[in-house]
């Protein structure tokens, strides 16, 4: 089947998918909106290009893509970047720089959600999101084009321009901030 | 330290691997070096429990979020399809 394009049922059917979508990536309200609205006026531009292969949601959902890309580009370079400075330094705590082991602080301990299945309190996922907040710019977005959009490496590495050896240290480190920081505001 | 004692005892290492591996490939040897180490190393084990299942939630979350918690207010949905109106109208 052919999909169409409708630009006059466009905010009705799609604006509050692509906030959401935006948000939840970038967490600045101005922003997102300001986002919504450059993808449409883009997209209006580019319905010339419009093939009918993918949805109308998926293909407005790709332009709203590179824009979120754009700006993380923004955001991880030049001064911003001390925020990912100041996420590694919190790493050197979690290891011993002699050995590599777990210092004796920051070893994991349970959560105790480890093995029931989907059941998690809507406190333990508030903790998530402030969590995720504090992940640097770069390493937010390395972190959800792979694990949520799931995109391949090679292509969220060209995107982000950040070498194959970068993308693997930064899935490491983000994880690791992630995890201490639940495990120091939920335990 | 020899080599091996010296991997079997890398925690930081073994985390690097844990999350390689997940989305990725490691070499035989790494997948061997990890799986002594998790063999000796309860704190990685609970590691890699919890590396899975916070993957799954923060899934779990932007999913469920994206869908539940986040709408436009009806004026910015109304002026921002006035706009799009606007540019239609141009062509």
């Amino acid at each position: 089947m052919q999909h169409q394009l409708n630009p006059h049922q466009w905010v009705a059917a799609h604006a509050d998918y692509l906030y959401g979508f935006a948000i939840t990536r970038i967490n600045d309200d101005e922003l997102a909106r300001d986002l919504v609205q450059d993808t449409f006026l883009a997209a209006l531009q580019k319905t010339a290009g419009f093939q009918g292969k993918s949805s109308e949601r998926t293909w407005l959902t790709a332009i709203l893509k590179n824009k979120i890309i754009d700006v993380y580009r923004k955001k991880s370079s030049g001064l911003q970047n001390i925020s990912e400075k100041e996420a590694e330094e919190e790493q050197n705590d979690f290891f011993n720089a002699d050995d590599g082991h777990w210092t004796k602080n920051n070893g994991p301990k349970e959560f105790g959600i480890e093995d029931s299945d989907n059941l998690v309190s809507k406190e333990f996922e508030q903790i998530m999101k402030r969590c995720l907040q504090k992940l640097p710019a770069l390493w937010m977005s390395v972190f959800t084009m792979k694990h949520i959009d799931e995109e391949p490496t090679e292509i969220i590495c060209t995107e982000l321009k950040v070498t194959q050896a970068n993308f693997w240290v930064i899935i490491h480190r983000a994880k690791l901030n992630l995890r201490a920081c639940l495990q120091r505001n939920w335990i | 330290m020899s080599y091996l004692k010296k991997v079997i005892h890398n925690c930081k290492q073994a985390t690097f691997l844990i999350e390689k591996k997940s989305i990725g490939k490691i070499t035989l040897r790494e997948s061997f070096e990890l799986r002594v180490h998790l063999f000796g190393c309860s704190f990685c084990r609970i590691y890699k429990k919890q590396s899975r299942v916070i993957n799954q939630m923060v899934q779990e979350l932007f999913r469920s979020s994206m869908h539940r918690d986040y709408k436009l207010d009806e004026n910015f949905k109304n002026e921002l399809q006035g706009r799009i109106e606007e540019e239609l109208n141009k062509n």
